[in-house]
């Protein structure tokens, strides 16, 4: 495909339509800073990016405590349940066994407890590694991000700000001058993919999805 | 602060401050850009000579595991020395070898993560890969102790044409299920961190087929805020729920000898003592391939700093006291229970024909390791790397003692026998050596051994407010 998309306002001419507007920063005190400005201005679609989790950044973005763990909590008590009609009922009614004199019922319950932990942990860890793919959108092997040059020490040592173009808040100008504010490196423009068409389904649905 | 301080001349103050100061975690200063570039350069560079050299050992060694199976599978178990009345003879003592080391991985990325040891960071990725490695190993000794290995689904709990269904109430039905799922989850947890740095290498590599791989594995992590969050939450949760994992894995191993009521076996002590046992032998492992790994990139110093080998040799006496403690204690209540068979078990132990067993477990697990009691013992590298041998020697030894003489000697003199390994048993387990450091090789080579995202967040410019005023 080689549609090119309508040029927003402001947009110097290009056949690439503006995904984002993004800064770079030295070390994480300086993003530290700059996110608590980014989220104070009132933005509500933009990111920051560094090598590792840097503690406090939640706040200063804003973020609430991740909601992972009540997925968790789910998995978890699905392992157990299924655990629990697993072993109930083929001990019960399948094939009902009598082991060392004691039938299946709530007083042997106890020797059936290490199989019905060992699945909780199961499920549970299944849904934590997956859920987090999940609420992060991984896998996603292409992004925007990644058409910017800068981004690639975001794995390495260089953090990163990138307010995106959909924001309700972004206007070019205006936006532009206010990450320049912000004491990182002069500000850069992140385009979609050539062949992105805003009236993808997609990436409708994924607009969606954000809000 | 300033209140407590201010009483203080300045003097005093600043060598109070400096005998507070804890040893950085990552020597001589170094950048986030030099961790990248040093841990990635291991994976990106041409592949050392050596590493050639090593594999072309190793890989020979770990075939003789498969093709002595085969030969096992297509003569039967015959060509083990297994007999009735020591059927459980090497194949589970190299099980239950194999499992424990596996513990000290988990230990180190879970317990210490949940205690915030930041220590453990540059040593986590490698003892991860290290348990994934060892259960690899173990797995293989259950499957094939079945006898008819083609039937071992039978252990799952799927509908079949017999219409028999398991007994969940047996320990070894738990075991299916606690190996398993520690398997399971030692992999996600091992690839849950291993995403940003395969990601750092995705964002470095040149080549394009390197890229493609190593992109492909790093999902397009990108490093966000929004993805650390989850991310993070989802890596405690998974530290949470390996802790106590890991614990119940090796009590329900030690649960296969404890709920029966052979004498030697049936003892409530075991489920610590086995744990204790198994951190042990597993820090001895983690020492005893992080220091070639240590010697033949000396780069790594940095990271595996004395400190570091200081803290596990320091483990290493703890858990071989715990061990040496429940030795002991099994004596005592031998002779303290009055129990004819149990008393007689342990005479046998000890001075049976199985007596080298015994005292060769005793020298390795209880008195090697207490020279670490002595500073210089854990600062040098060859004193260390001798003790980690002997306490490597010695839980297995430990598994041996258990299993081989306690099944020789039960009640009745007319079910005693001796266990002799036949050339099958001695290579097999040989093979599975071979296996485990074929397998850490390729990963040595292939992936990140040091999680380079964790390590740059111990530094202290990682801190958001480094280098702002204390209020």
């Amino acid at each position: 495909m080689t549609m090119s998309a309508t040029p927003l306002t402001n947009q110097p001419s290009s056949t690439r339509a503006l995904f984002a507007l993004g800064i770079e920063f030295e070390n994480a005190r300086d993003l530290y800073h700059a996110a608590e400005k980014v989220r104070d201005a009132g933005y509500r679609k933009w990111d920051t990016y560094s090598p590792f989790p840097i503690h406090g950044m939640d706040e200063a973005m804003g973020l609430q405590k991740s909601w992972l763990s009540s997925l968790v909590f789910i998995g978890g008590m699905t392992g157990f349940t299924l655990a629990f009609l697993m072993e109930f009922g083929a001990s019960s009614f399948l094939y009902p066994l009598v082991v060392a004199g004691k039938p299946t019922n709530l007083f042997t319950i106890p020797a059936f407890f290490p199989i019905m932990f060992e699945l909780t942990i199961l499920f549970s860890a299944l849904t934590a590694t997956f859920g987090m793919f999940a609420l992060n959108g991984l896998p996603r092997w292409n992004h925007p991000n990644f058409n910017w040059d800068r981004f690639k020490k975001v794995t390495e040592d260089k953090f990163f700000i990138v307010i995106e173009a959909s924001d309700k808040k972004f206007s070019l100008l205006t936006t532009t001058a206010f990450l320049n504010t912000l004491g990182g490196s002069p500000v850069d423009m992140i385009y979609h993919d050539d062949d992105f068409n805003d009236q993808e389904p997609s990436s409708l649905l994924m607009e969606q999805q954000e809000q | 602060m300033s209140t407590s301080t201010t009483t203080l001349p300045s003097h005093l103050v600043s060598a109070q401050e400096e005998q507070i100061k804890r040893p950085p975690l990552v020597l001589n200063k170094r950048t986030m850009g030099w961790i990248s570039s040093y841990v990635s350069t291991i994976v990106e560079s041409k592949t050392p000579r050596w590493w050639y050299i090593s594999i072309a050992i190793t890989a020979p060694i770990a075939l003789l595991t498969p093709l002595l199976l085969c030969y096992l599978v297509s003569t039967g178990v015959g060509v083990w020395g297994n007999n009735s009345p020591i059927a459980w003879a090497w194949d589970i003592t190299n099980f239950v070898f194999w499992i424990g080391i596996g513990h000290a991985g988990t230990l180190i990325s879970a317990i210490l993560f949940l205690t915030r040891q930041k220590w453990r960071t540059s040593i986590n990725r490698a003892a991860e890969a290290m348990t994934l490695f060892a259960v690899v190993c173990a797995g293989l000794y259950p499957l094939f102790h079945v006898g008819r290995v083609w039937k071992a689904y039978f252990l799952a709990p799927v509908p079949n044409s017999n219409a028999i269904w398991q007994n969940f109430r047996s320990p070894l039905l738990w075991d299916v299920f606690a190996v398993s799922t520690y398997f399971t989850v030692s992999v996600l947890f091992w690839y849950t961190g291993l995403i940003p740095d395969l990601a750092t290498i995705r964002d470095r590599c040149t080549s394009k087929i390197k890229k493609f791989f190593y992109g492909i594995l790093a999902l397009g992590w990108r490093g966000a805020n929004r993805q650390w969050r989850h991310y993070e939450m989802a890596y405690l949760l998974l530290a949470g729920l390996s802790t106590p994992l890991v614990l119940s894995v090796h009590s329900v191993v030690s649960f296969d000898f404890a709920t029966s009521v052979i004498p030697g076996w049936h003892a409530t002590i075991f489920p610590p003592y086995f744990v204790a046992g198994a951190i042990f032998g597993g820090f001895a492992m983690v020492l005893t391939i992080m220091l070639p790994a240590r010697a033949i990139y000396p780069q790594l110093h940095d990271m595996i700093t004395p400190m570091h080998i200081d803290k596990m040799c320091k483990v290493i006496l703890l858990t071989g006291s715990i061990v040496g403690y429940a030795y002991l204690m099994e004596l005592f209540m031998a002779w303290y229970g009055a129990n004819p068979f149990e008393r007689d078990a342990f005479w046998y132990r000890a001075f049976g024909p199985y007596w080298w067993a015994y005292w060769s477990m005793m020298f390795c697990n209880v008195i090697s390791p207490q020279v670490f009691w002595f500073p210089w013992c854990r600062k040098n590298i060859f004193v260390v790397f001798t003790i980690c041998m002997f306490v490597n020697a010695g839980m297995w030894f430990e598994r041996f003692v258990i299993i081989a003489t306690t099944l020789a000697r039960d009640f009745l003199p007319s079910s005693w026998g001796m266990f002799h390994p036949t050339w099958v048993d001695i290579f097999t387990f040989i093979g599975t050596f071979g296996l485990f450091s074929t397998l850490f090789l390729l990963f040595v080579r292939f992936l990140p051994m040091i999680c380079m995202f964790e390590v740059k967040a111990v530094l202290p410019e990682a801190n958001p407010h480094y280098g702002e005023e204390h209020h």
